[in-house]
């Protein structure tokens, strides 16, 4: 039995996806900016994938760019807004708990002279809306937050924390990286005071190197790849016809039956989280219910490395992934991986960390996969917990 | 680059002084040659003659690829790039050697010479480069100016020709040909001085059945062809130290083979693969590697349960040890190797080494048993596996280690705890050896 529970990572692609994808390759592979036909039809797929994102996003065509990723994406938002607005300030605000592709770029823009603003989060990975209400301030120009954390899957507070930033700081702007949020909630940018959105194809079931970033037409950002103007000089280079093509039509299926889709995963979820519950020494760090993400669940299974775990489970073919890269070595050693900063943030110890693993959901998990995987833990942990570092 | 190259000649030093038993190795230092050439862009035949070795290349080839080839080849000592002409007459020779030094060391002709090369102007070549290469090499590139030298003081470069006839119905002797080729090369490069003491550049002239011109000569690694020495089966981690292990002993002749021991699902496949990758780094030294990998859980497992868990490790080893020589006896290696270093780590005191060692029958060796970490790490970094080396992946031997295990163990006590293990051990080694996956690595 293959049980793939790690589509937080990736997803796999859907086979529509895919017959784009050939076609636009193979058929219709002239250059978008071509004058002749062969470059109209090219383009023809690109607008066709913006029309989708608009209408998804209940947004304009021209909002729409589209990068190589989610890493690109976040790129974008965060150098683009922060040094387009520097004359309104140089102030951001961002959480403990981003991913990397937002940590470091604001780190960058730290050592460049502006100030960012880390907001904590309590034990479920929840920002406080008091603690940004209070770090508001009038030379902020953009608050970035995650509508769901990647690792444990926590729901941020995205529509309060709209309001209470352009109610205390009229010059910011609000980037929200919905990278694993997409295709799990109706998110209408505009209307809940999102300026700046990022997505990822390959999150759901679209091709790795896709993206797309949502500038609202109020938001004001300079671009970061420079060259022959495609996309109205937002992100020039060639654009990528397929790819492009690929991430709308997989959008256009995260959409269909998403309630019914949200309400399968959650209930995974919530199976996941009942058997997990039953073993012994297990703490479950994600959220039932609406306060979590319908497809993540994060667990810590005290006194085994989750390496260890996770390649147990994969010789039963089941595929997790560890919460953090930590080692039973002691940390910190050079070359070693520190553990996670959103599982610190949430208040686990290096050796807690260390024992964490991510199961994520898609549609097309069922409750029997959910069953296997825990009765597989339930037979390994107390193996795995006889022989340790002692 | 651009070159006028077409073959290099191969200077070897310590097997020359091998007595009868010189040709052995010469043909391992001509079959490592052909090795290493043969992934480089453009082919080669590589010949022995009159006691030298030439690689000479057959087609157009990749210069920098075929230096970086050989300086990977032990046994070489320099390598010299040598421009072939054919005899056209002695004017000839005379334009071409002019030629040559111009654009070997980028000089600018003077208009009264013949040769339209020459006025080309300063191709300045990229020999410089080729030296700062991660090769590890012990000296610079001899009379080669770098290109400041070559650009801001010309006039200080001072030649000497050397000139060899081996067909002697050339019309002229060598004396003859050292004064003409001399001349010609002062006449056209007034700011270049004959010094016949100590050149800056030897110019070698060989008249041959062609006309061989050469005068740089770049650093080999040195060391003894690998083939020359036995074969000895390295104890191969993910580690700094055991591919440095490899590196050292392959250097002084030696054929590697290797072996892994891992333990899935406590190592990682990834642990796996990037030994593999270590392996296949040390390769491009020491030639093809069969890599055996050994899955050590159960055996590991069963010391868990059976004895203390600070002679975990110390026991351990000592199966690592036995395994490693059955293998080295079925594949016909003479000896074992392993990364040890005195005192780096509880294993490695001289007790643990000597608890260890006493499970062998053959000479273990351990080439790093001197050296400090840094100097290991240097090595790594000139044979470029540090960066791999470093990858934060576990190996066998850290995942259940004590936080105190035993420093000073007596065989007595560890032979004691052994004891413990008889009922399964043997058959748990068995399997071990059994199921041992062969990996051939190049």
């Amino acid at each position: 039995m293959e049980v793939y529970f790690d589509n937080s990572a990736t997803t796999r692609v859907l086979p529509e996806v895919r017959a784009i994808m050939n076609e636009a390759m193979d058929l219709e592979y002239g250059n978008p900016s071509s004058l002749h036909q062969k470059g109209v039809n090219a383009e023809k797929y690109i607008s066709a994938s913006r029309e989708t994102f608009a209408k998804l996003l209940k947004g304009k065509e021209n909002e729409i760019i589209f990068t190589s990723g989610g890493t690109e994406s976040n790129n974008l938002a965060i150098f683009g807004a922060a040094r387009a607005n520097r004359r309104a300030g140089r102030h951001l605000i961002t959480t403990k708990i981003e991913h990397p592709c937002v940590k470091n770029p604001m780190k960058l823009l730290e050592e460049e002279g502006y100030e960012v603003t880390y907001l904590s989060v309590d034990q479920t990975g929840h920002i406080s809306l008091e603690e940004l209400a209070e770090a508001l301030r009038e030379d902020t120009i953009l608050v970035s937050i995650m509508y769901v954390n990647n690792e444990i899957g926590a729901v941020e507070p995205i529509a309060e924390a709209a309001r209470l930033i352009h109610e205390k700081s009229p010059n910011a702007l609000f980037h929200v990286d919905a990278i694993q949020a997409f295709g799990k909630y109706r998110i209408y940018p505009a209307r809940m005071g999102i300026d700046l959105m990022s997505l990822s194809g390959h999150k759901f079931h679209g091709p790795k190197g896709t993206g797309v970033l949502y500038v609202s037409k109020n938001a004001k950002i300079s671009p970061l790849i420079l060259g022959g103007g495609q996309q109205n000089g937002m992100r020039s280079g060639t654009e990528n016809v397929p790819g492009i093509a690929g991430i709308g039509v997989a959008a256009e299926a995260a959409y269909a039956n998403l309630e019914e889709k949200i309400s399968h995963e959650m209930m995974l979820k919530d199976a996941l989280i009942d058997e997990m519950e039953k073993l012994p020494d297990v703490q479950v760090n994600s959220s039932r219910g609406e306060a979590g993400a319908p497809h993540i669940v994060s667990v810590t299974f005290k006194g085994v490395r989750s390496e260890v775990l996770l390649h147990s489970l994969e010789d039963r073919g089941i595929y997790v992934s560890a919460g953090s890269a930590c080692s039973s070595n002691k940390t910190g050693k050079a070359g070693r991986k520190a553990a996670s900063d959103t599982l610190h943030a949430i208040g686990l110890s290096n050796e807690l960390a260390g024992s964490t693993l991510r199961f994520s959901f898609s549609r097309d998990n069922t409750l029997e996969e959910v069953e296997y995987c825990a009765k597989c833990i339930g037979e390994l942990l107390p193996v795995l917990r006889r022989y340790t570092a002692r | 680059m651009e070159h006028n190259f077409s073959a290099f000649l191969i200077k070897y030093a310590e097997i020359g002084c091998k007595g009868k038993n010189r040709y052995l190795f010469e043909d391992a230092l001509v079959r490592q040659i052909r090795r290493a050439l043969k992934p480089v862009d453009g082919e080669f035949e590589v010949t022995k003659e009159s006691g030298r070795i030439y690689a000479t290349a057959l087609t157009d080839f990749d210069y920098d690829e075929a230096v970086e080839a050989l300086q990977h080849v032990f046994g070489i000592t320099h390598i010299c790039p040598v421009m072939q002409i054919d005899d056209n007459g002695v004017d000839d020779l005379l334009a071409q050697a002019v030629s040559y030094i111009g654009k070997t060391y980028g000089l600018k002709a003077c208009s009264n010479v013949p040769n339209e090369d020459a006025k080309t102007g300063p191709e300045v070549s990229g020999y410089g480069e080729t030296s700062q290469s991660e090769v590890p090499t012990d000296g610079e590139t001899k009379n080669v100016p770098d290109n400041s030298a070559a650009e801001k003081m010309p006039a200080k470069l001072t030649f000497k020709v050397m000139a060899r006839r081996a067909r002697k119905n050339y019309p002229l002797d060598s004396m003859e040909i050292n004064a003409r080729v001399g001349e010609a090369i002062l006449q056209a490069y007034p700011e270049v001085k004959v010094d016949v003491h100590h050149p800056d550049v030897m110019l070698y002239v060989e008249i041959r059945s062609r006309i061989n011109i050469y005068s740089l000569e770049i650093p080999g690694p040195g060391g003894m062809p690998v083939g020359t020495a036995g074969k000895s089966m390295l104890l191969l981690s993910g580690g700094i130290d055991s591919p440095v292990a490899g590196y050292m002993l392959a250097k002084r002749g030696v054929v590697i083979d290797a072996v892994y021991f891992h333990a899935p699902p406590y190592t990682s496949e990834r642990a796996k693969q990037k030994v593999i990758d270590l392996a296949k780094i040390i390769s491009r030294y020491t030639g093809p590697i069969e890599l055996h990998i050994v899955n050590f859980k159960d055996i590991q497992l069963y010391i868990y349960d059976q004895c203390p868990h600070d002679e975990l490790t110390i026991i351990m080893r000592r199966y690592m040890m036995r395994i490693a020589e059955t293998l080295a006896e079925q594949h016909g290696c003479l000896s074992l190797a392993t990364g040890e270093s005195l005192g780096q780590v509880a294993s490695q005191t001289m007790q643990s080494l000597a608890v260890t060692n006493e499970v062998c029958e053959m000479p273990v060796f351990r080439p790093l048993i001197a050296f400090d970490k840094q100097d290991i790490i240097d090595i790594s970094q000139k044979i470029g596996a540090f960066e791999t080396s470093i990858l934060p992946y576990e190996d066998c031997c850290t995942i259940f280690v004590a936080k105190h295990p035993v420093t000073k163990p007596s065989l007595k006590v560890i032979k004691r705890s052994e004891q413990k293990l008889s009922e399964k051990i043997d058959e748990l080694v068995r399997v071990a050896l059994e199921t041992e996956e062969k990996i051939w690595v190049e």
